[in-house]
């Protein structure tokens, strides 16, 4: 009788549960794979835009001043005369792309990605938990994020257009870049840098607090997945750096709608006028309060990205990732030094030769537990026998772009040699390698490692590996060169692409070479777009249509998102999990199979 | 058979009211410790700024702000986190209508804080600095005293005056006085080149006491509403889950004290340094 009466209860409670709401279940949803889900395919959404961006500034670029086929037309018609005339992208317009394209890309595509979608997907099943501990926190997470990147996409169509400022903001310039308008681009940037930093703030006090409270029994802090341990760190970077920006964002949206003066200097001249404010302020403090955030920022970046390689690695190589612990300490020194870093942007400002010193060294410091951890997932390869699907393939490519994007990094961390490559395409270049072929390679595998726990469907496996090779290929393509032309000496802001060097007499050889690069950076640039196209058809296709896996386990793995059903229900598991053993148990010997999944007793 | 064999799991989050053993707090309390770290980053970063700015600057404004003023309203503060904290031991004794009365004193008392705060502002939006047209600089009142009054603005308003009374402040200490101090300035406004008052654009110090202050007066009345809530409809989760709704009073009291730990810090820095 009484096992009737529970079951009848437990009837009743799943019946419940199926009769939320469309609504409920799909759009505020407080489930975190819900959630996570939506951060996932929003931000990809974003990164298409971003990508869309560039790709016209390189049109611009590459033939300056000619009319953009095709898409010169409807910029004309949605942004008007004054940004494209006859379809010619202008310097006002070319300025906003370029803002927008680093703010979307880094604020609304890759971090919401890395740190929203893949953890909230991830971190609870890894560490066996029902949900995140704030689920309804959670959920208003993804809907702050989701205003602020409405308000980002509404100021593309404001008068004056975009912010244009760059996506670092640096003041006075963006405060006096539309001197006319009260409420202009800048203005809803920092509007939306508001909902963005709130959207993260909560997203990153629920992880952390999910880490740490919501832990299966047995999961002690050793046996933590290195993803797990990744997003952790992430999570206490966004959670302590991003304020500073956010103080910087309300003092400069002081100074452009209510006349103060914390970043403009005394005897500030627009225009050939005097500015009619009180002065006094200073342009380095934005810059400090800025790059207080945006180093941090950087490690948020790669992080995740480290984390899901180290689990593709680990499952693909079919032994213990090499140097567990290393990478864990590594991890948390990389985000403490990384607070220390920041004023390694702002050598040519003036500040003083003894804070470059200072930021010098500590730059050079945070280069060792990047090497560790790079080193730890090289050596992790060593003796493995390696399966070269296609998550494996986009994260054994991840190992040398993101070492060439970090060693690119050194001399540009020596304020001597910074001197000549501060501000050219070799920083562009630098970071690019570690974001793009880095950080988004990574999500790339993350997408199609998780694709067939999420769906229940793998993704083509040959259409990966096209969507791989030809990524690989012209990303390389775009980025290389890019090197060269800041060693000549580019500059990278340059809305004519170099063109105005000509007008210079003795124009070095080297430098109108690095010009002529221009265009086949370009068509790499598109080309790359349309090897998208394999990924984007593959992906939808995939969901309905892809083969179903046989089992929930498709990649034989031992960490405990694998080991619930597929795709997890709410509440994840059937069973509460007990975890018996450390993250990568592959290959013990003695027994039947080659894995040993976390929560399997001795 | 008719049990279930794969019951789904009970979907309640764990250690939403009562402690996890090996970490000893609930998840709440995580919650909040956690978002005050990143409080202190926010405040952190202005206070840093504040002191950048001042250590740059050639003169900084001293003696705007009355000290007897800002003291009063410091007691008031100090006052609200003792209140806050008798309201959530009233609830460890079990007693909901005391920990009404102290919750209700709590939000008093932070009203009494705004309005006080809002008296001060008021009264920087009613003083003013006037330059001439002959380079005489003069700071003090309007008759009447109106509200944040500009050139611009005045010249654009239908039935604008064709000159302002003006009470100049008494001269500082040190400072040479004038023939005739008290005296009304009739001011022609053609004659004026600069009128405004003193509103955050007056100075960067003014800049950064209203954009501290203000950030600070945002967090009390985000405080008040959820202690209002706490008051009024905390019945319901009262006779729900005692140990929860204890629980998420000792939270808001949590913030509360960092609320006023960051007016211990405003106090001296605005008004006496």
């Amino acid at each position: 009788m009484q096992t009737a009466a529970t079951a009848g209860i437990h009837e009743t409670a799943h019946h419940d549960h199926h009769e939320l709401s469309f609504v409920r279940k799909y759009i505020f949803s407080t489930d975190h794979k819900v959630v996570g889900v939506q951060y996932g395919i929003t931000a990809l959404l974003f990164m298409f835009l971003g990508y869309g961006l560039m790709a016209l500034m390189r049109w611009q670029l590459a033939y300056p001043g000619k009319p953009i086929p095709v898409f010169g037309d409807l910029l004309l018609r949605v942004l008007g005369p004054d940004m494209a005339t006859g379809g010619i992208m202008s310097p006002d317009l070319y300025n906003s792309f370029g803002a927008m394209h680093g703010t979307i890309m880094i604020f609304l595509a890759v971090v919401p990605l890395a740190a929203g979608a893949f953890a909230n997907y991830l971190v609870p099943l890894q560490i066996g938990a029902p949900d995140m501990a704030f689920p309804k926190l959670n959920m208003m997470s993804y809907w702050v994020y989701f205003v602020g990147g409405a308000i980002m996409l509404a100021s593309f169509f404001i008068p004056g257009g975009a912010a244009k400022s760059g996506w670092t903001s640096y003041s006075p310039l963006a405060t006096v870049a539309d001197l006319a308008r009260q409420v202009d681009g800048q203005t809803l940037w920092l509007l939306g840098m508001v909902f963005l930093i709130t959207s993260s703030l909560l997203g990153s006090v629920n992880i952390i607090t999910t880490i740490i409270q919501l832990r299966a029994p047995g999961m002690n802090w050793m046996r933590l997945p290195f993803f797990v341990w990744a997003q952790l760190v992430t999570a206490f970077l966004l959670l302590l750096a991003f304020p500073p920006l956010e103080a910087a964002g309300i003092m400069q949206l002081m100074d452009n709608l209510f006349g103060t003066s914390f970043f403009l200097p005394t005897g500030l001249v627009v225009g050939g006028q005097m500015l009619d404010v009180s002065g006094g302020g200073s342009p380095l403090l934005w810059q400090h309060l800025f790059w207080f955030l945006a180093h941090p920022e950087v490690y948020v970046l790669i992080l995740p990205a480290m984390g899901i390689v180290a689990e593709i690695i680990a499952n693909n190589t079919r032994k213990q990732l090499f140097g567990y612990k290393s990478l864990v300490y590594a991890s948390m020194a990389l985000g403490f030094i990384s607070f220390l870093v920041w004023a390694h942007h702002m050598y040519l400002t003036g500040m003083g030769t003894k804070i470059s010193t200072f930021f010098q060294t500590t730059t050079m410091m945070i280069s060792i537990p990047s090497v560790i951890i790079l080193t730890s997932l090289f050596l992790s390869l060593w003796g493995g026998s390696i399966r070269f699907n296609t998550p494996m393939l986009f994260a054994l490519a991840f190992l040398p772009m993101f070492g060439i994007g970090g060693l690119t990094g050194l001399p540009l961390g020596f304020s001597a040699t910074d001197i000549h490559l501060h501000d050219t395409y070799y920083v562009i270049g630098h970071f690019h390698y570690v974001v793009a072929p880095g950080t988004i390679f990574a999500l790339f595998a993350g997408v199609y490692y998780w694709f067939p726990k999420i769906t229940g469907r793998t993704m083509n496996e040959f259409w990966g590996k096209v969507h791989f090779v030809l990524s690989l290929i012209f990303m390389n393509l775009i980025f290389m060169p890019m090197f060269i032309q800041g060693l000549e000496g580019m500059h990278r802001r340059m809305y004519d692409g170099g063109a105005a060097y000509s007008a210079a007499p003795d124009l070095a050889h080297g430098l109108a070479t690095a010009i002529k690069l221009n265009v086949g950076i370009s068509h790499a640039a598109w080309l790359l777009g349309l090897a998208q196209v394999p990924f984007i058809i593959n992906f939808f296709w995939s969901i309905r249509n892809g083969r179903k896996v046989e089992s929930d386990n498709p990649w034989q793995a031992t960490t405990l998102e694998w080991q619930t059903p597929t795709p997890p229900p709410h509440g994840n598991f059937t069973r509460p999990p007990v975890v018996h053993r450390g993250p990568y148990e592959y290959s013990l010997p003695g027994r039947a199979k080659d894995f040993t999944p976390q929560n399997e007793p001795d | 058979m008719l049990a279930a064999a794969t019951p789904p799991l009970d979907m309640e989050i764990p250690y939403t009211a009562e402690a996890r053993p090996d970490t000893g707090v609930y998840n709440a309390k995580i919650g909040l410790w956690l978002f005050l770290a990143s409080e202190v980053m926010l405040f952190g970063a202005l206070f840093s700024s504040y002191i950048l700015l001042r250590v740059g600057s050639t003169d900084w404004p001293q003696g705007l702000l009355s000290v007897p003023i800002g003291a009063l309203n410091t007691f008031v503060l100090i006052g609200s986190s003792i209140t806050v904290v008798m309201s959530w031991l009233a609830l460890k004794g079990n007693d909901f209508g005391k920990f009404r009365l102290y919750m209700g004193s709590t939000v008093l008392l932070a009203l009494l804080f705004i309005s006080i705060k809002s008296f001060e502002y008021h009264d920087k939006f009613t003083h003013y600095f006037v330059k001439l047209k002959d380079g005489t600089e003069l700071t003090g009142h309007i008759e009447g005293k109106p509200f944040n009054w500009s050139l611009p603005k005045l010249k654009a308003s239908a039935n604008a005056p064709g000159e302002i009374a003006f009470h100049p402040d008494a001269p500082k200490r040190g400072e040479p006085v004038p023939d005739s101090p008290h005296e009304t300035l009739r001011l022609p406004v053609e004659q004026i080149a600069k009128l405004e008052s003193f509103g955050p654009w007056r100075n960067t110090y003014l800049a950064i006491y209203f954009t501290l202050s203000g950030l600070h007066a945002l967090h009390v009345i985000g405080g008040i509403l959820v202690m209002l809530y706490h008051w009024g409809a905390g019945h319901q989760l009262w006779r729900k889950s005692r140990e929860q709704f204890t629980n998420r009073v000792e939270v808001t009291g949590l913030y509360w004290h960092f609320v006023e730990l960051v007016w211990i810090f405003l106090f001296p820095v605005m008004y006496i340094l």
